[in-house]
């Protein structure tokens, strides 16, 4: 067992970039390289991680355990386990791609952008790794400062009201969850007559009553709903996605949409399991609208990163599916896909951004047309994407899928039919994006040419890591699986009717 | 030879007494030492002084701290214990900050440097009486000598007419606030015979029933009378008005001192004296609680100066805290003291910021002066910054432990209403903050300046205004101000241990409170 600190890999990025804020220099020209170093050493860090850890057990590893706040029973608790694993790895592996990207781009003021992307992705890797509920929490209010900026300064068109929507709703359920968490905290310790705590292995242990757990769930699923977006809560997209530059679009789409999602798996369903099947029906239908729905606007736009986006609504609707079928297998397969959607939402986007260097600058569908003409790499590359993207089998998608599916019909059948007519419109929008794009006849302003030397840097490799999982989904799934099973397994037995497993001491213990 | 009567010299404890003294005699000889003529005596010895005055009383309070209850001096009068001398230190880093922002103020020199700081050293030697009162006579003796300087200090720059007018304004409501004040008071000692809290307790957990007619109007008008003076909704009518009429530096004295010290004998008042009538009074402090969070950040919206929007935005922080004296708990009282402590460094970054920008820009303290200060200047915009969203209750920023602190003793108290309450508050809070960093940091970075015909238009940088010239230095002591309020408001959301401790020691000021 290697000994890493998981305060060094949360931190190394920020440093980088506080480091490179003080270096003189014209532009920030090194400073953004050194900022990518910081990146590309968290991404290190987590593939030794993966290589290190122990997959056998559900409990966390690398753990860090410091009293912070005593007087607000606060602790600085960080600690990773399968399911966090994945998280930090696709997070890390991301924002070294995006800041990649973003280095071969020209900006105003770099210095304080590079700043404001090595900030955000400190806190999205100090939400994924924080075991302290108030920890979470801040870390996860923490994500939208950097976003504000992000958007708000370095956008494109209407900036400002995209990410005056952006933060109203996010922050809105952001801080509703901040009051269930306090609420949690101090509720439970009053139940069990135990001392205020907002550790999560305590949390676990001390159950509440289930009038409490449902007002307290509505809290949660608020903030978690707003941030994947699921159906109704998803307005602040389309204005977002529009707005937002090409780097920091990948993380927004590919990484920030997934902590909805593992908030769910990591707090609600192992502390508010009875809440957790009072309300899944609700969920599933949110999940499965969101599908139907994402689907069908995904094959309607004209905007290229429109079609992304409503299909990133669609597959993180499959994603909510998995884990409110609250079964094993629709669990992992909703693990297995967060991956995968992270992985094939960063090269689409990338992509895009290739197409639009040959379109012009013009991101239109109506516009594009026949640039497969005088590119077959750039042809090649997408085509896999797209095929990923489509869950073809043969792609780790179609494995994920797969499994939510399993996983819908084992609980509620009738949601996981609807559902799975979600995988054949995914199929339509895509294969209409593509030849939309690369085949029928010459846009007009269509001046194709293969990748270039920087483009190939950023999308192959990428690429390569789709193809890569496809051919072997089980380094993922047989990692995961422990610590997801150990998630589920409360409010899946309650949902058998089987008598409620306590949650074993083993199951949150820490191994040395 | 008949012998001299033998005249008991009464007890003195001077030491307990040194913070007021400190004040006290810093106001006389900064007034006589200010009739001196000459330039150094106005502009270096004054201020000077003041600050010697105010870091005496510091280190006097810091000196006599003594957590726990503390045997009440001058015939039961005042209570020096650490709720008096924490918020007391409170008042005197905001005396400290005022004096150092008004260093070049013109209220100071049209008003007269030796007057100005002796009526800043009276009121803040009153909000030290007040956060110390433990007897009702003493509750208004501390409001009157607290609020009245005020009413000169906020019209100190006699040629300007909306400070006069803003003086005239806050005398008149003031003084209704006194007066709604004195008459409760009077009733509560009606209806229990007695003028010290600790009597008044034992009467009402005694023979008063907590029902009592002329004891509930009692409570009613005095709460009545704090409220106009704390900003509570609905008696905050005058806020605005007054904040952006008075020189800036004494608004923002104002926004801290003064609701610091309206909140002290909030504490004071409901936890200690009428601590046994809780469930009586909670429930209306929790009504105006809800209506001052909600109109105060409503109000801030539509605002487009600074000053004013500061003005509002402190209506709605006064709702937090006031869910801090709802809970009637140890935890509700050490969470409002708390928010106190910080509540006064995120307003000072966020009004230092106004002084340098209003002294500069030909906007004033309009929203427009910041604009383009991001690039302009990142000394000032990144205090701004920092203040804006240590109010809204961001992460890695004191205000989010101050705000986890009163909804984690709301929820505790039985309140969780007033939790999400909270909440609701700094949603709406954050349309009006995030105006402020859009303006800094999101606008546009060139303009184009109208040409006569036949011309090629020039593109500028300006900051926060049309002029070429307009530039974004500010004054060092201001930028210095800023500085370290934002600073502190940062490591405190780090590592805000010091805080909480000192708030763990305020806390057992009342044995009998849970």
């Amino acid at each position: 067992m290697l000994t890493i600190h998981l305060s060094i890999v949360i931190f190394l990025p920020l440093a980088a970039a506080l480091l490179a804020a003080v270096l003189p220099g014209r532009a920030g020209r090194a400073g953004r390289w050194l900022v990518l170093a910081g990146t590309a050493g968290s991404l290190a860090y987590a593939v030794a991680m993966i290589a290190d850890l122990d997959a056998s057990s559900a409990g966390l590893q690398y753990v860090t355990d410091i009293a912070w706040i005593s007087e607000l029973g606060i602790r600085y608790s960080l600690g990773v386990d399968g399911l966090s694993l994945f998280m930090v790895a696709l997070t890390t592996l991301l924002w070294f791609f995006a800041t990649l990207a973003a280095c071969l781009r020209e900006w105003e003021h770099p210095r304080l952008f590079f700043f404001q992307l090595a900030l955000a992705e400190t806190a999205v890797l100090g939400v994924f790794c924080a075991q302290d509920l108030a920890l979470f929490v801040l870390f996860f209010d923490l994500t939208l400062v950097p976003f504000y900026f992000l958007v708000g300064a370095w956008g494109e068109r209407d900036r400002v009201r995209a990410t005056t929507k952006l933060i109203i709703y996010t922050l809105v359920g952001s801080l509703l969850m901040l009051a269930g968490a306090v609420a949690l905290g101090v509720l439970a310790a009053q139940e069990s007559g135990g001392e205020l705590s907002f550790a999560l292995a305590d949390l676990t242990e001390r159950t509440l009553p289930e009038g409490t757990q449902q007002w307290i769930f509505v809290l949660f699923a608020a903030a978690f709903l707003v941030k994947m977006p699921a159906f109704p809560l998803h307005g602040w997209m389309p204005d977002a996605y529009r707005a937002a530059p090409i780097p920091v679009l990948i993380l927004l789409s590919a990484v920030l949409s997934k902590l909805g999602a593992y908030g769910f798996l990591r707090v609600v369903l192992p502390i508010l399991p009875d809440a957790s099947l009072h309300f899944q029906e609700i969920v599933l239908v949110i999940a499965v609208v969101s599908i139907l729905y994402g689907s069908a606007l995904a094959f309607s736009q004209d905007e290229a990163r429109l079609v992304v986006g409503y299909s990133s609504v669609a597959q993180l609707g499959f994603i909510t599916l998995g884990i409110f079928s609250l079964d094993d297998l629709g669990a992992q397969g909703a693990v297995l896909q967060m991956v995968n959607h992270a992985l094939v939402v960063g090269a689409l986007f990338l992509v895009i951004g290739v197409l639009a260097r040959r379109t012009g600058g013009s991101e239109s569908l109506a516009q594009m047309g026949g640039i497969a003409m005088r590119a077959p790499v750039l042809a090649a590359l997408f085509l896999v994407v797209g095929f990923a993207t489509l869950a073809m089998p043969g792609t780790a998608n179609f494995i994920g899928e797969l499994l939510i599916l399993f996983g819908a019909f084992e609980s509620k059948l009738v949601f996981g039919i609807v559902a799975s007519a979600g995988v054949a419109l995914a199929a339509v929008y895509m294969i209409r994006f593509y030849q939309r794009a690369m085949h029928n006849r010459i846009g007009e302003r269509v001046a194709s040419r293969d990748l270039g030397v920087r483009e190939l840097a950023v999308v192959a490799p990428l690429v390569l890591v789709i193809v890569a999982l496809s051919v072997y989904p089980q380094l993922v799934l047989e990692r995961t699986e422990a610590a997801t099973v150990a998630k589920v397994e409360r409010a899946q037995s309650l949902a058998r009717g089987e008598p409620p497993a306590a949650p074993t001491a083993a199951a949150e213990g820490a191994s040395p | 030879m008949t012998p001299v009567a033998q005249i008991e010299a009464p007890a003195i404890d001077y030491l307990q007494l040194a913070p007021i003294l400190a004040t006290l005699g810093g106001s006389i000889v900064v007034l006589m030492v200010g009739l001196l003529p000459g330039r150094f005596v106005q502009r270096a010895l004054m201020p000077a002084l003041t600050l010697v005055s105010l870091f005496a009383a510091i280190a006097f309070a810091v000196a006599i701290w003594e957590p726990g209850e503390v045997e009440p001096i001058v015939e039961g009068a005042l209570s020096m214990d650490t709720l008096a001398l924490g918020l007391s230190v409170l008042f005197y880093s905001a005396g400290v900050f005022t004096v150092l922002l008004s260093l070049r103020a013109r209220a100071v020199r049209e008003a007269g440097a030796g007057e100005y700081h002796s009526l800043l050293l009276a009121s803040i030697t009153g909000m030290t009486v007040l956060a110390a009162a433990d007897n009702l006579v003493t509750v208004f003796v501390g409001f009157e000598l607290l609020s009245i300087p005020l009413y000169v200090l906020c019209g100190s720059r006699v040629r300007s007419e909306p400070s006069l007018e803003s003086g005239l304004k806050y005398l008149v409501i003031g003084s209704v606030g006194s007066a709604t004040l004195l008459y409760g008071l009077a009733l509560i000692y009606g209806a229990t015979g007695a003028t010290n809290f600790p009597a008044i307790a034992a009467a009402l957990e005694g023979s008063v029933g907590a029902t009592d007619p002329l004891f509930l109007t009692g409570v009613a008008l005095s709460a009545t009378g704090l409220a106009f003076k704390a900003s509570v909704a609905p008696f905050h009518q005058w806020t605005p008005d007054v904040y952006q009429g008075a020189p800036t530096p004494i608004t923002a004295f104002m926004a801290v001192a003064t609701k610091a010290a309206a909140f002290a004998i909030f504490l004071r008042l409901f936890l200690d004296a009428l601590a046994p009538a809780q469930p009586d009074w909670a429930p209306a402090l929790a009504a105006l609680a809800w209506t001052t969070i909600v109109i105060g950040n409503v109000g801030a919206i539509a605002q487009s100066s600074l000053k004013r929007m500061l003005a509002w935005s402190g209506v709605g922080q006064a709702g937090y805290m006031l869910v801090g004296v709802v809970v009637g708990t140890q935890l509700g009282l050490q969470a409002t003291a708390f928010y106190l402590a910080v509540y006064l460094l995120m307003n000072v970054a966020a009004f230092a910021v106004v002084i340098a920008r209003e002294r500069r820009s030909e906007h004033g303290d309009g929203i427009r002066s910041l604009e383009g200060l991001g690039a302009a200047s990142p000394w000032l915009a990144w205090p701004m910054t920092i203040a804006m969203l240590a109010l809204a209750g961001i992460p890695l920023t004191a205000g989010f432990f101050g705000k986890f602190y009163l909804i984690e003793a709301a929820v505790e108290g039985g309140w969780e209403s007033l939790g999400v309450a909270i909440v609701i508050g700094s949603m709406l809070s954050l349309v009006y903050y995030l105006r402020v960093l859009a303006v800094m940091w999101m606008g546009p970075i060139e303009i184009e300046l109208p040409a006569p015909v036949g011309r090629v238009a020039r593109r500028v940088k300006p900051v926060g205004g049309w002029s070429p010239e307009a530039g974004a230095r500010a004054q060092p002591e201001v930028s210095a101000v800023a500085i370290a309020a934002a600073a502190a408001t940062i490591v405190l959301g780090i590592v805000p241990g010091v805080l909480f401790d000192v708030a763990a020691d305020v806390g057992p000021v009342f044995g009998t409170l849970l």
